[in-house]
């Protein structure tokens, strides 16, 4: 039937098998816990192929820093140096703040919120796949980075961890389709949940009730009841309400604080895991 | 049988194609970036195909899931089917003026996308954005020149 194929199966029977290989694949990674753990080999058996492709980036990089000018530098050294000034005085205040807040905390006969241990990482690449919003970041199991933690930036929250190699690991953004986020509304404290769209400069609030209280330029930031991401992190602004009543739902987009398309630094933190158990406990 | 010659530059211009396809650009550039390991591997198939089929369409794509982070097996089927319209129909294609091929390759790279979408909004739930179908129209412009390439590559290194 098939004359180019003097051996093997027909060429109908290797669409068959494929066919029904990647159907097994799919419902696999989709409706089993086992992937995360299948990934997590995989990713860091396609870890060359990325170092290599990022490779030309960071020579670029590289090379412009190389050349920049002296006077540049200075400039840029003094404005980081301000920053670091105006920061460190910002700092004294927090450390005072969180001490009251602590005895505060003691006096209400809570859990004491403590800051975790945090790790910088760079990004080796960022996927813009329209149907996945992923990076890959350059610290994996070897430096204590473990599946579903949180991630940030200076401006807010990222996303989270979701497979983990050796040296390298992967990172779900807020922005993906299969994300979703608890957060609060910083003005009102009504909970709410959002969905990524696939698209990088919005999220999408859902089953929100037209009588809820919003406001275009509401700051949401993290409630911590999802369990992954610490309480009061910054998220997203809102910027589009659309008051339809025919619709079920209210619908609210929202912009993240943070720039997920040109991300180069990212902050990964550790919950403190016996603040949760004392919490449980209670 | 023929012997298979020259095997490893097939594979070494598939791994080239990923590592292209996962390289870091600005995300306005990015939305325009063509399918090169599709693209690739269509040449192969149409040149090949007793070379590059099925098999190999289907190992290329599952790499692709690994590597943007699809749901694992999405592109790997999508790549088999786009592969197995091409093998079926490779030496009507062959015959083909470049101008005709490219408009075919474009329908498959529809085809591709229409897949990719159908199997992920099933799986996952995405909305659809006419700007996902931009890497069709780069990849039909792509193919010419592509196709021009890679065939001098084959015939420089006799891969058979």
């Amino acid at each position: 039937m098939n004359p180019i194929f003097e051996r093997g199966p027909s060429l109908r029977l290797r669409l068959f098998f494929a066919l029904l290989l990647s159907i097994g694949l799919m419902l696999i990674d989709r409706y089993t816990d086992s992937s995360t753990q299948l990934r997590s080999y995989l990713t860091a058996a396609v870890s060359p192929l990325i170092y290599v492709a990022s490779l030309p980036q960071v020579i670029l990089t590289g090379a412009s820093e190389q050349f920049m000018s002296h006077q540049r530098l200075l400039a840029e050294n003094d404005q980081l140096r301000e920053r670091l000034l105006r920061q460190s005085g910002n700092l004294q205040r927090l450390e005072f703040l969180q001490q009251e807040n602590n005895k505060l905390r003691e006096l209400l006969g809570s859990a004491p919120v403590t800051e975790g241990q945090r790790l910088v990482a760079e990004v080796l690449a960022v996927y813009s796949h329209p149907f996945s919003h992923q990076i890959v970041l350059n610290k994996g199991s070897n430096d204590g980075v473990t599946e579903f933690q949180p991630i940030i930036d200076e401006l807010g929250i990222l996303g989270q961890v979701v497979s983990v190699g050796p040296t390298s690991s992967r990172a779900l953004l807020i922005t993906d389709t299969t994300h979703a986020i608890s957060l609060r509304i910083e003005r009102t404290g009504v909970a709410v949940i959002a969905e990524g769209l696939g698209q990088w400069d919005r999220i999408r609030l859902v089953h929100l009730p037209h009588s809820i209280d919003i406001q275009d330029g509401d700051r949401l930031v993290t409630s911590g009841l999802d369990g992954r991401f610490p309480e009061g992190y910054p998220v997203a602004r809102v910027n589009r309400i659309q008051r339809d009543v025919s619709q079920p739902f209210l619908q609210v987009q929202a912009e993240p604080y943070a720039q997920l398309d040109r991300i180069r630094y990212v902050l990964l933190l550790w919950p403190q895991t016996e603040l949760d158990q004392q919490g449980d406990s209670d | 049988m023929q012997r298979a010659k020259g095997i490893s530059v097939i594979y070494l211009s598939l791994l080239l194609a990923l590592i292209l396809m996962v390289m870091p650009m600005p995300a306005m550039v990015k939305l325009f970036r063509p399918d090169w390991a599709l693209l690739v591997l269509l040449y192969w198939v149409l040149a090949l195909p007793f070379r590059a089929n099925i098999g190999t369409a289907f190992v290329v794509g599952f790499l692709v899931d690994v590597l943007v982070g699809t749901v694992l097996g999405v592109n790997a089927l999508a790549f088999s089917v786009v592969a197995f319209v091409m093998a079926a129909n490779h030496q009507k294609i062959r015959n083909f003026s470049i101008l005709q091929q490219s408009l075919l390759v474009g329908l498959l790279l529809a085809l591709y996308h229409l897949l990719i979408f159908w199997l992920s909004h099933f799986l996952t739930g995405v909305y659809f954005l006419p700007d996902y179908l931009w890497p069709v129209l780069t990849g039909t412009l792509v193919w010419p020149w592509l196709f021009w390439l890679l065939r001098r590559v084959r015939r420089q290194f006799k891969v058979r």
